[in-house]
């Protein structure tokens, strides 16, 4: 699925910034920064593969900016930065 | 016989026998007006002049207190007035360290500086020794331990260096001033009493040189050798900075009224009883809650210890709490209360929570809340390192304070962001589970199994008591299992006991 660059979240604490932009290259390519890296780096990157791969998209590069959001939060952010990313809106 | 002079021979023998010299008339007596004279006191010297005649040398000790907080101004002044003289492989010994000593890092680097001894450290300071700055790991002692430590000779130090907001010529301090001058007021100098005391040499670093005598005073011209006057001292505005703040999250809001509920329902809250309350937001507007109650019931503190804060002074000026004990001052209300309120005490480190004091404040202590970075399923408590392995944080009281009260209440959310603080193991070990009594969270309030009778009192008063194993269950379950924490091989600190043995070590952190 064709994606164009689109942001969501915040850097509040708590929260996490998602921005998709279109890939170099092919699969996905994420950038992670978070304050909670040690120990829950390696699962914030399942969330966010696993919600983006859920959604359809398969090639993107993924800024993630991340300030101990949970992964409940993640899934939500990662989903809305992808429907803006693709325009597909999948809550209808 | 009868004129001194017929005596002579018989003096000079009877000095000779005593092993005296005898009686020369010395200079003649200095009719200057006092208040002239004192200005030209021996003790006035400046600090490069201070330092020379203290007769420091590379490799010793020197010390400093930390009761300006995060408005401290003098380790960072005289460290690089040592670095300036060329001064090399010396130990700090500062009852904390925080956020604005950050330049340390330099001195650190430089080899001025080799070994750091603290209750606490913050900020990058922290962030860079838990990363393996320095060969020589920092040596970590509670408050009280700190005491014990200077008392007992086990914490040697060479030179003194403390900052005082009023000083008179002879030398006597104190953490405020009574003059119009005054510039910079910290309140109790508990924390630098028994450097004060037990140290080979004494420097005050006053802005604020007063007229003689700076009565009553807090440290006595007796135990001080010299006398600094300097621009500033620290910044008053900042010693409510930090780890002491007035609250208006709602969270901790919630925490303070479940707090202030454990309390009034333990069974100690009754006429006469004590309390303190340690840094942290929840822990400090607790104080707020219980005040209602005591006015409502007719209760009143015979003394509130600590960690003094406004709160407690205006419960005190209302006639709530009898006496205030105060080894220092959490905020400028508390330190103005010092100066004016004649039953607000000042105490050393070591009357306030030495473990080898049988009269410290905290053996007569009924309650005190607490709060922490992490809690595990054995109620041990880790308040100096952040979840992360980073050193993020201070001993303080928590230990002693926890030992010794009748009821140890810790208030802490389940979670913060995505960092849980109920765990199955605490990062480092600070205060002993055995210590602890009560964990307030959100979610419930855990009690330990070893006060049965405290469980009960809180269920009969419709409190959420829950195994504290179904916190930490709750917290892994929102969260996710956390990886382990890329710990190095070094040992970059060593956290003591209060009784002078080591408890545990905190190694390095790999990034």
């Amino acid at each position: 699925m064709e994606v164009k660059n689109a942001v969501a979240g915040t850097l509040e604490s708590g929260d996490i910034m998602i921005q998709i932009a279109p890939a170099e290259t092919k699969g996905l390519h994420i950038d992670l920064e978070s304050s909670v890296a040690a120990q829950f780096g390696r699962q914030i990157r399942e969330v966010i593969t696993e919600t983006l791969t859920g959604l359809g998209v398969e090639d993107a590069s993924v800024k993630a900016v991340d300030k101990g959001a949970r992964d409940c939060t993640i899934r939500a952010r990662v989903t809305a930065a992808a429907v803006r990313a693709t325009g597909v809106d999948v809550w209808a | 016989m009868s004129s001194i002079k017929e005596r002579e021979a018989q003096v000079r023998a009877a000095a000779a026998k005593m092993g005296k010299g005898t009686y020369v008339e010395g200079e003649p007596k200095n009719g200057t007006f006092r208040k002239d004279l004192q200005k030209e006191s021996s003790k006035i010297v400046t600090l490069e002049e201070a330092i020379r005649r203290s007769g420091l040398k590379d490799g010793m000790t020197i010390s400093f207190h930390h009761h300006f907080r995060g408005g401290d101004k003098v380790v960072n002044m005289v460290v690089a007035k040592l670095a300036e003289m060329g001064f090399r492989n010396l130990t700090v010994a500062a009852s904390s360290l925080s956020d604005v000593h950050a330049p340390l890092i330099e001195h650190i680097k430089n080899g001025v500086v080799t070994k750091l001894i603290t209750s606490g450290l913050r900020g990058e300071l922290a962030n860079e020794i838990s990363h393996g700055l320095m060969e020589e790991p920092v040596v970590f002692r509670s408050h009280g331990g700190r005491g014990s430590a200077i008392a007992n000779g086990d914490l040697h130090i060479d030179v003194a260096f403390l900052g005082a907001s009023s000083c008179d010529p002879a030398g006597n301090a104190c953490g405020y001033s009574r003059s119009e001058n005054a510039k910079s007021i910290c309140g109790s100098l508990g924390y630098a009493l028994p450097d004060a005391q037990y140290a080979d040499k004494v420097v005050i670093l006053t802005d604020d040189l007063v007229d003689y005598p700076n009565t009553p005073n807090s440290i006595s011209e007796r135990n001080v050798d010299y006398v600094v006057v300097v621009d500033s001292v620290g910044d008053s505005s900042k010693i409510s900075s930090g780890a002491i703040r007035d609250t208006k999250n709602p969270r901790d809001i919630l925490l303070a009224q479940t707090a202030a509920k454990v309390i009034i329902n333990s069974g100690y809250f009754k006429e006469g009883f004590s309390i303190q309350t340690g840094s942290g937001g929840a822990s400090l507007a607790a104080v707020k809650y219980i005040r209602e109650s005591m006015i409502e019931k007719g209760i009143h503190a015979s003394y509130a210890l600590g960690g003094i804060t406004a709160h407690m002074v205006k419960m005190h000026e209302e006639g709530l709490i009898e006496r205030l004990i105060d080894v220092q001052s959490f905020d400028k209300v508390a330190a103005e209360s010092l100066r004016k309120n004649p039953f607000h005490k000042e105490v050393s480190a070591n009357e306030y929570a030495s473990a080898d004091e049988p009269g410290s404040a905290v053996h007569y202590l009924d309650m005190v809340i607490l709060s922490a970075l992490e809690v595990d399923v054995n109620f041990n408590v880790n308040v100096l390192v952040g979840s992360d392995g980073i050193i993020r944080g201070a001993i303080g009281g928590h230990p002693d304070t926890a030992a010794d009260s009748a009821l140890s209440i810790i208030v802490c959310p389940l979670l913060r962001g995505r960092i849980p603080c109920v765990v199955d193991e605490v990062t480092t070990l600070i205060t002993p589970g055995s210590t602890v009594d009560v964990v307030v969270t959100e979610y419930g309030i855990a009690v330990n199994p070893r006060r049965p009778e405290i469980a009960e009192r809180l269920k009969a008063a419709g409190l959420k008591v829950v195994d504290i194993h179904c916190l930490k269950d709750m917290a892994l379950k929102a969260i996710g299992n956390p990886d382990p924490l890329p710990f190095g091989d070094k040992v970059v600190g060593v956290v003591m006991n209060r009784d002078g043995s080591v408890q545990d070590v905190i190694m390095n952190i790999v990034d």
